[in-house]
């Protein structure tokens, strides 16, 4: 449903996401790894169509993200980076304003806002302005908004930062509970979170796709390529094929 | 969803975003205050003995120059600010019918700004005679007056993400078009620029437009001319935000 060819995004000098081609399907959750400035963030921002890429092209469900980008967009259900909110809304009102743009209508509409708003936990806190709610009531609304049209494709950047540890187990269990009829591809620098919800994982450094991974079959695990972590041990290997990498010029 | 309604739904968030904060009271009290202060203490409403709006009219140009693009600064930048445009850019909405949306709310704000300075109306009409039909002309004039301002406003704040750089080069900008037509641009310019250059410079003064309108004599001209202004302007905004999206 996600196919990213050849992707390059140029900022001036710098390489941010260098010739990166992956696919995601129906039933699959993505772990998109990587260290702070790997170009993951770059690369959803073209994935959602904020950006535009230098060179490649990603389709979304059948749509060119910069051919029709409309059509994409109604497809994917994006939290960005930070999950931006208009501070002054409340939590209902921005919901409302995201429902219209969607084009949710009707009775359809007031379930599926009675639904994300019961899934992610947000009856409490409906009425108040965004601004006053604390990190993790933020980063529910920008989920609730990513998921309210029930999109095919969900491309979350980093959704459980900032989050408790109950919090995040929640987040997760939803993520798994959506997983199944659709892509989803998912940012994040927490390893555990790859263990806990991802059918499989990409490592990004430096712009560029280093491994691919999926969990093991035959032993428990993650294996990538010839590398083999055992439950929980992700972090060793992930430093090993991050830190051989190196940063790269543009010519 | 089609353009149209895409306009409406951004239109309608962003006038009740101006009503969610102080910032619509506050600006309606200041413009208030001030219009009311040019018209009776400069203007000297009462002392002229005329029974027109004139001496409310006449310095609208000059308090739109502080005022509006104040009304514009946020427009963009806060945007950029709370990276809310990400979100924005990534839903199902034309980026011409964001920018619409956001122009006509701050448009129709403004408007009702100066729709509530209807007592002087009521004052003017209540002391004299005044020919209606110029100050409702002069009050057309002073609505697209105000969408030029913030139309250029509009396009300045989609170039930045600080506000008061937004706020400060608008102004500039803005006195620009005010004085146009004055002499201390045209000489500026008529010195090295062939004669009908320096024209068609005098000739974008917001000031003569405004002039000529609030003289009673509804121009067609001088209304294409501000309508063409803020298409440009809007124009502008959209290739300024699609081209500096990431900035």
């Amino acid at each position: 449903m996600i196919e990213i060819r050849n992707l390059v995004k140029r900022f001036g000098p710098l390489v941010a996401v260098n010739d990166v081609s992956f696919s995601v399907t129906r039933g699959e959750v993505l772990g998109f790894l990587g260290p702070n400035g790997a170009g993951k963030s770059t690369t959803m921002k073209m994935i959602t169509g904020f950006l535009a890429p230098t060179a490649g092209r990603v389709s979304v469900c059948g749509a060119d993200v910069a051919q029709a980008p409309l059509a994409a967009k109604r497809q994917i259900g994006y939290l960005p980076e930070g999950a931006p909110a208009y501070p002054d809304m409340t939590a209902a009102g921005f919901l409302d304003f995201v429902a219209d743009i969607r084009g949710l209508k009707g009775v359809k509409r007031r379930e599926r806002l009675d639904q994300v708003i019961a899934s992610v936990h947000l009856e409490a806190v409906l009425d108040q302005p965004i601004d006053t709610l604390s990190k993790g009531f933020k980063r529910r609304v920008g989920l609730a908004q990513a998921i309210l049209h029930d999109p095919p494709v969900l491309i979350l950047d980093e959704p459980t930062d900032g989050l408790d540890p109950n919090q995040k187990h929640e987040v997760r269990e939803l993520i798994r509970a959506m997983a199944a009829d659709k892509a989803i591809i998912i940012s994040t620098h927490i390893l555990e979170e790859v263990e806990a919800v991802c059918s499989r994982a990409v490592i990004i450094a430096h712009g560029r796709l280093l491994a691919e991974g999926r969990p093991d079959e035959t032993e428990s695990g993650w294996r990538f390529g010839d590398l083999l972590a055992a439950p929980g041990r992700l972090d060793a290997l992930f430093r090993e094929i991050t830190t051989n990498a190196h940063p790269e010029r543009a010519a | 969803m089609n353009g149209l309604k895409g306009t409406y739904i951004i239109f309608r968030r962003e006038l009740a975003a101006y009503f969610a904060t102080p910032l619509a009271y506050v600006f309606i009290v200041i413009f208030l205050f001030s219009t009311g202060i040019f018209t009776f203490y400069v203007g000297n409403f009462f002392d002229r003995g005329q029974d027109d709006l004139k001496a409310f009219f006449m310095f609208h140009p000059w308090l739109y120059l502080f005022l509006i693009p104040a009304i514009s600064m946020r427009l963009w930048a806060e945007e950029r600010k709370q990276g809310t445009i990400e979100l924005l850019m990534t839903l199902p909405v034309r980026l011409g019918s964001i920018v619409a949306g956001k122009f006509l709310a701050a448009w129709c704000f403004t408007a009702i700004a100066l729709a509530l300075t209807f007592p002087l109306w009521l004052t003017v009409n209540y002391l004299g005679h005044p020919d209606n039909g110029v100050i409702l002309a002069s009050y057309l004039g002073s609505i697209l007056m105000a969408g030029g301002y913030l139309a250029i406003g509009a396009c300045i704040s989609a170039t930045t993400r600080n506000q008061v750089i937004a706020f400060v080069v608008s102004v500039t900008i803005c006195f620009i078009f005010v004085v146009a037509g004055a002499p201390i641009v045209l000489d500026f310019f008529s010195g090295w620029l062939p004669p009908f250059v320096a024209n068609i410079i005098g000739s974008l003064s917001f000031l003569t437009h405004f002039n000529a309108i609030t003289d009673g004599v509804v121009d067609l001209r001088d209304v294409i001319f501000y309508v063409s202004t803020i298409a440009v302007w809007l124009f502008a905004n959209v290739i300024v935000v699609d081209l500096k999206k990431a900035a």
